[in-house]
């Protein structure tokens, strides 16, 4: 038996002792999910246990250094945790900002005391991060973001707004993108900041979203002081800090389209809903066309995530500009899932509030989806970066 | 791992430098200006035996490379960069799959070393109408003292113009729409009472009508269970499909490849019209689509090496994919292109015609999701 094979076995068995049974249920939605966090409330018990037995193992960040709070797993043994984690339905015991983004940032980017100060806490879901990025003024041409560090001599202040702050009014830390030099070129007067959000002169406004629901903030800063020790990288240098996180951003979104396959299909929840006809077929055929074609491109596009990721960890690089393959891709699909289940709800997919439809949640999500294409670089956004940097077609 | 490993990736490099000197483009042109019966080159065959190309699928220990379906798909990858015609599809791939499954030991002796030294040439008779419907067979192989007396027609039979032997699917029990009842035969083509009508294709590289009017085999001439072939068939067709889909991943990354080149090198309205942004976002998402397809291909390759009756799921998503993605990139080819790709001149146009073949060859993008579908529980 192979060495693979014996840790696959050891983790079925850890998982089969260790992950409470509420965590083996579908989660029913952004509420249910445990994002950690100074002031994070446990839905369960259950909830706790796991987040707490697995971060004990490493296992909430399996690919990070033991060291910093992490499994020290090897890409394959990673795969094999999250195959034998979905063989039995178990849950993600934590999603956060810090694991899809900052982490792998500072891995690349921290000093080491920035690492051994934030790593851990992100792996234990102690500290939840927002990231500011967007500006009122500065969306899809990010580099031109205007909110500013004056160099104060052993520490900056920090003056300006972001927009689109995800969560910021849960989070306990941002990591943020500002300007510390305003004569140079937009790329080169970026500086990437750590603060917390309790600080002085940081507060947040939730942003009414079409879906009802407000996910995101605007977060102003008025004079925040922030010691210098909290700049990640090297000063005016933040722009590649800024990229390489948004591949990883890109990356993670684009895994939406995927959950295609993570979940029932539409085209098994309309076959419920509408019905079958004598062979099993969903009965309607337009929509069956048409879920089947999804169907294909979200199978095939699982497999270019897993082929992406395969080709990087051989290559001892991460998946780079092809993340914009990803996040493009990702999206337009999972928008187009979300046409689908509404065209298989009908009617039913048109009440907002009310038990039977779980106050709207099939057309609340449904219009969830349309930021898809429009945050973290828009699908524009994206084919731009395919047709420059991938494909090396000529600027206009 | 979705990569390819070390001996495939040499495989692929000596299929790309081999194909790209020994049969580019300009090889089907010659096929098809001099309208070469068979379809194909049958010194480039012999060269493809001498490369091992022949046995990429036969077992070690039947003479062959045992190289696997990744392999083998890898080399249709490349054909298809190069619109390479000859009958590895049917006989390398379909053929050897089913000889060296399901086959007799004596059908094994006489013709897995024939395939592997290039010497025979097998096609793969299934199809009967305009739509691609395995277990709508009708042809009827009814029991004659010991063997088999088959009557009916094939149409669109792959190499069946240049064939030595067919592999036959017919009916020995049930009916029409039935997977029960399906019985595969070798039969060589000389056999009396089958005759052949060699169909000029859109591809230039041929196929034919079989008609078989009471020919009459052995038992010996059937491939696996009789009445209960369906399976062998199923997994005969996965190679067909997957064989197919990498050959159409390949026609549309060079028809891709071949369109970039132009957009970087055409110049209207004073510069590269690759500057414009309309056209950098089709070619972008194109880009996208060929890459979703090379992926799903390489599924289907690693899902057949691990277990061929349980890959139909990945190799029909891999069909369906890649046949849409290769029209797409026709499409945009030729539009890209202008008035340039609707000529003659250019390759682009062929690439679109071998499109079309293969895409509609042994199930379109619509029978494939119409699978999937199935497959999916819906």
């Amino acid at each position: 038996m192979d060495a693979l094979e014996a840790f696959r076995r050891e983790t079925r068995a850890w998982l089969d002792a260790n992950c409470p049974a509420e965590m083996r249920t579908p989660v029913s939605g952004d509420d249910d999910i445990c994002w950690g966090g100074r002031n994070f409330v446990f839905k369960s018990e259950a909830q706790k246990v796991w987040l707490t037995r697995m971060a004990a193992r490493g296992w909430t960040v399996p690919g990070w250094p033991k060291e910093y709070g992490g499994g020290g797993l090897s890409h394959e043994e990673v795969k094999v945790l999250k195959e034998e984690m979905r063989a039995i339905g178990a849950r993600s015991p934590l999603e956060s900002f810090g694991i899809w983004m900052l982490g792998p940032a500072l891995l690349a980017f921290g000093s080491e005391a920035q690492k051994q100060e934030h790593l851990p806490r992100i792996a234990r879901g102690e500290i939840r991060w927002c990231q500011g990025y967007s500006e009122p003024n500065a969306g899809s041409d990010l580099a031109s973001l205007q909110t500013r560090a004056e160099d104060a001599g052993d520490h900056f202040v920090v003056t300006g707004s972001k927009i689109w702050t995800s969560y910021a009014d849960k989070a306990d830390m941002i990591f943020c993108l500002v300007r510390t030099d305003f004569s140079a070129p937009k790329h080169l007067g970026i500086s990437f900041l750590l603060f917390d959000m309790t600080w002085a002169g940081v507060s947040t406004k939730p942003i009414l979203l079409i879906s009802g629901k407000s996910p995101f903030c605007e977060t102003f800063f008025d004079g925040v002081t922030v010691p210098k020790a909290n700049l990640v990288g090297t000063l005016n240098r933040g722009w590649d800090i800024a990229k390489y996180l948004l591949t990883h951003e890109r990356e993670m979104i684009g895994g939406g389209g995927g959950g295609l396959l993570g979940g029932r299909s539409p085209g098994q929840v309309a076959a419920n809903e509408i019905g079958t006809d004598g062979e099993g077929k969903l009965a309607d055929a337009f929509l069956r066309a048409d879920v089947a074609r999804a169907e294909v491109d979200a199978l095939a596009f699982a497999a270019t995530m897993a082929r992406y990721k395969d080709e990087a960890a051989s290559g001892g690089k991460g998946v780079g500009d092809r993340s914009a393959v990803l996040k493009y891709y990702g999206t337009e699909l999972n928008k187009r899932r979300h046409e689908l289940l509404m065209r298989a709800a009908g009617h039913e997919g048109l009440e907002w509030e009310g038990a039977r439809s779980n106050d709207g949640e099939r057309p609340r999500g449904w219009l969830r989806t349309k930021a898809n294409s429009i945050e973290g670089g828009t699908s524009e956004v994206m084919l731009d970066i395919v047709a420059k940097r991938l494909l090396q077609l000529p600027n206009a | 791992m979705l990569v390819l490993n070390d001996d495939q990736v040499m495989l692929q490099d000596a299929a790309r430098g081999f194909v790209s000197e020994k049969a580019p483009v300009a090889a089907l042109r010659k096929i098809r200006d001099e309208k070469v019966t068979d379809g194909f080159d049958r010194d480039l065959w012999r060269s493809m035996a001498e490369m091992g190309w022949t046995g990429v699928l036969v077992p070690e220990d039947q003479g062959g490379l045992g190289f696997g379906f990744v392999g083998a798909g890898v080399i249709c990858e490349e054909m298809g960069r190069t619109l390479t015609a000859s009958p590895f599809l049917s006989t390398a791939m379909m053929a050897a799959t089913a000889l060296s499954r399901a086959g007799s030991p004596a059908q094994k002796e006489r013709w897995l070393p024939a395939i592997v030294a290039g010497e025979a040439v097998i096609a793969a008779a299934v199809d009967e109408g305009r739509r691609h419907d395995p277990a709508g067979t009708a042809m009827r192989a009814e029991r004659h003292g010991n063997g088999f007396r088959l009557s009916g027609t094939k149409t669109y039979v792959v190499d069946g113009q240049a064939a030595d032997a067919v592999l036959v699917a017919a009916r020995t029990a049930g009916a029409a729409g039935e997977t029960g009842g399906l019985s595969l035969f070798l039969v060589e083509t000389g056999t009396k009472g089958l005759s052949s009508e060699r169909l000029s294709t859109l591809d230039s590289r041929g196929a034919a009508e079989l008609t078989f009017d009471g020919v009459e085999v052995t038992a010996d001439a059937v491939v696996g269970e009789v009445d209960d072939g369906f399976p062998l068939l199923e997994v005969v067709l996965g190679a067909g499909r997957a064989g197919l889909a990498a050959e159409l991943s390949g026609n549309a990354q060079e028809s891709f490849g071949r369109t970039m080149a132009y957009l970087r090198e055409r110049k209207q309205f004073g510069r590269t019209i690759g500057a414009f942004q309309a056209l950098q976002h089709r070619a972008a998402h194109l880009f996208c689509e060929v890459e979703v397809a090379r992926s799903a291909v390489l599924a289907a390759l690693q899902a057949l090496d691990t277990d061929p009756a349980g890959a139909s799921l990945a190799v029909s998503v891999a069909k369906s994919k890649a046949s849409s993605v290769a029209r797409l990139a026709a499409q945009e080819a030729v539009q890209m292109h202008g008035g340039i790709g609707m000529t003659d001149a250019i390759d682009i146009g062929l690439f679109m015609k071998r499109m079309q073949v293969a895409s509609t060859l042994y199930g379109d993008a619509d029978f494939h999701a119409d699978r999937v579908a199935r497959a999916r529980g819906f």
